[in-house]
């Protein structure tokens, strides 16, 4: 018997119900549709996110005060590491040959006011290179001034957005502003510029470190941004930052990241994300498995005085077998296919609603969707076909009375 | 070509034996027109299922052609109904969905015969029953005598040397009973072993042998006693109440 043959067989069958069938394959085409949508969703994140960080800049180096090792905590968030100092930023800014420019970063969340207006909104404390560091462009006014780090000038850089909330309709260069008990002038706003490094840089205020590492009562900084000169700098330039601090604070108690490390831990992190979501997904799939075995018992059972008469005919047991689990099968490869249509429909549709999530279902989910509809007919399929091989012929007949 | 020797057949209904077939010993030689006759429960339909390889005996030898077909396997078997032998049912067992040529090209689609050979044998068989201009119609357009004929087709597509028949006219008016017996005796006179069970003395009389059954047992094998149709009639030892 042909596989034309089967197929023929198989689809005046499955024609012969087609509300069934319908129904049937709906099931199926909503698991794999709802593996495409997610994980196409999963995905999006995933290059959006390596994507953010790409824009980090090859060149940069993170350094965060304590070693995960150690503290056995995020860097930064527990334990007890020595203090990253201003002098540790300008020993490094001294010494290290492979550094284009540093800039050190302290942190904290300040209650900004400007008259009767007031919020909380994100301080950081910098230099001027920041402004090259972090690729940031100004709009109005200029950024920090340069000069010897400890210096804390009363000036302050706005964000666009915090600019616009704070004097509405104002020029806001010029004006003083109250940063908690502080008073400072604003000499800048900066331009459009997004989230960047997990900071909104549209709604911040930017003051000289010195000045924020008082404000915040802080002794050590946050971060310290290193650029080398060229992407082939960056490795030595991370071994001498460590080996340096090292030196200096007597232990290795800093971690020092790169875009490279950033974006692997990410990616990681958010295409184990997409597996699980493929997952979940996928027991919808097994639902839909378990509803096909169910119509094709149903099936096998209408049919008894057709395979009674077939086995009557010279049917053998395994091409009667082969009948029934190929009906299974391009049941469900059938609601596969539609699945995986309406999904990248689906998907399509939510590129345009939201351009900025780059959704896409990668290749391994599609396949691996397109696969398991097929393993999902012949295992949920087997149970009926073999049933139909076992019907006895006489009493088969003897039933049917067509 | 047909040798049952000692055969029995015992189910188990409700946890007590039916002894559906007592030590059945029957020969048929091919060619041969037999009629199976006897009253509802003597065994009639058991034995046609086991002359047809569909069940097997709990006791007993079948030889078909001198080969122990009680022996095989499913799959053997399944061979054996595939060229060695055609069913007629009584209920036409007709598929549906399938238009008749569809349904007569069934035994050759399972024997993996070729679409090219399969269609002009279809045809041609079709033509034997007088169907060929009802091809393309599925059974619940045809009428019962066409379904039937329909059916015979399908049974003799792979040219087997045995034709079974369960009550082949049981289903159908005179007018098409009558058709359907004349294209049988025709595939018997063409050298088709001819095995039908009946109840209906007219269909008996056109055989060249009947056996008897009741309760399980053969009781008489004997020719038939009745006067047969002006034109027919074939085999040996047929007496009429006109010839004495």
């Amino acid at each position: 018997m042909s596989p034309t043959d089967i197929l023929r067989f198989t689809f005046t069958a499955l024609a012969g119900h087609r509300l069934r069938t319908g129904l049937s394959l709906l099931g199926v085409a909503i698991g794999v549709a709802a593996v495409v949508v997610l994980t196409a969703l999963g995905e999006g994140a995933r290059t959006y996110v390596t994507d953010q960080f790409a824009t980090l800049g090859t060149n940069l180096l993170v350094v965060i005060p304590g070693k995960t090792e150690t503290t056995g905590a995020t860097p930064g968030w527990g334990g007890v590491p020595h203090d990253l100092t201003l002098d540790d930023a300008r020993a490094m800014q001294r010494t290290l040959p492979a550094l284009d420019r540093l800039a050190p970063l302290s942190m904290g969340n300040e209650t900004v006011a400007y008259h009767d207006r007031s919020r909380q909104i994100p301080v950081i404390g910098s230099t001027s290179d920041m402004l090259t560091v972090r690729d940031l462009h100004m709009a109005a006014g200029q950024f920090l001034p340069a000069g010897p780090m400890d210096r804390g000038e009363p000036v302050a850089v706005l964000g666009r957005t915090t600019a616009r909330e704070l004097f509405p309709g104002i020029n806001p260069l010029g004006e003083i502003l109250r940063i908690g008990r502080w008073r400072m002038r604003v000499i800048g706003v900066l331009g459009a510029r997004g989230v960047h490094l997990g900071m909104d840089m549209d709604d911040i205020v930017i003051v000289p470190v010195a000045t924020g590492m008082q404000m915040f009562n802080r002794t050590s900084l946050y971060r310290i941004l290193l650029k080398g000169r060229t992407q082939a700098d960056i490795d030595r330039l991370k071994r001498d930052a460590i080996a340096l601090l090292a030196d200096r604070h007597r232990e290795e108690d800093v971690t020092v990241i790169t875009q490279e490390s950033v974006i692997a831990t990410f990616s990681e992190i958010l295409r184990a994300l997409t597996l699980g979501l493929a997952g979940i997904a996928s027991i919808s799939l097994l639902v839909a498995g378990v509803g096909i075995m169910n119509v094709m018992l149903v099936s096998v059972s209408e049919r008894t005085g057709e395979i009674g008469l077939l086995k009557a005919v010279g049917a053998k047991p395994a091409q009667i077998l082969a009948c029934f689990l190929a009906e299974a099968a391009v049941l469900t490869t059938a609601g596969g296919l539609l699945g995986l249509a309406t999904g990248w429909a689906a998907v399509a549709a939510l590129v345009r609603l939201y351009p900025a999530l780059p959704a896409r279902s990668p290749m391994w989910a599609v396949a691996a969707a397109l696969a398991v509809s097929v393993a999902v007919g012949l295992v949920f399929g087997l149970l009926p076909a073999r049933r139909a091989t076992r019907l006895d012929p006489v009493a088969a007949l003897a039933r049917s009375k067509v | 070509m047909i040798e049952l020797t000692g055969i029995s057949r015992t189910f188990q209904v409700g946890g007590r034996p039916v002894y559906a077939l007592r030590d059945i010993d029957l020969h048929i030689a091919a060619g041969e027109h037999v009629a199976i006759m006897g009253p509802s429960g003597s065994g009639k339909s058991t034995l046609l299922n086991i002359l047809g390889c569909l069940d097997r005996p709990t006791a007993g030898t079948y030889r078909l052609d001198g080969r122990r077909v009680s022996d095989l396997g499913e799959t053997e078997l399944s061979q054996v109904r595939r060229h060695t032998i055609g069913f007629v049912f009584q209920f036409f067992h007709l598929i549906p969905r399938l238009t008749a040529a569809a349904n007569v090209e069934l035994p050759m689609v399972f024997a993996g015969i070729a679409p090219r050979e399969r269609r002009a044998r279809t045809a041609a068989a079709l033509e034997a029953v007088g169907l060929a201009d009802r091809a393309g119609h599925r059974p619940d357009q045809l009428s019962g005598g066409e379904r039937q004929r329909a059916a015979m087709a399908r049974a003799t597509v792979m040219a087997p040397r045995l034709l079974l028949a369960d009550e082949p006219t049981g289903n159908l008016d005179s007018a098409s009973g009558r058709q359907v017996l004349e294209v049988l005796q025709r595939m018997n006179a063409a050298g088709l072993t001819l095995v039908v069970i009946t109840h209906d003395p007219e269909v008996a009389g056109r055989a060249g042998r009947v056996v008897a059954l009741r309760d399980g047992r053969i009781v008489a094998a004997a020719e038939p006693r009745f006067p047969l149709p002006p034109g027919g009639g074939r085999g040996e030892g047929v007496r009429s109440e006109r010839e004495t």
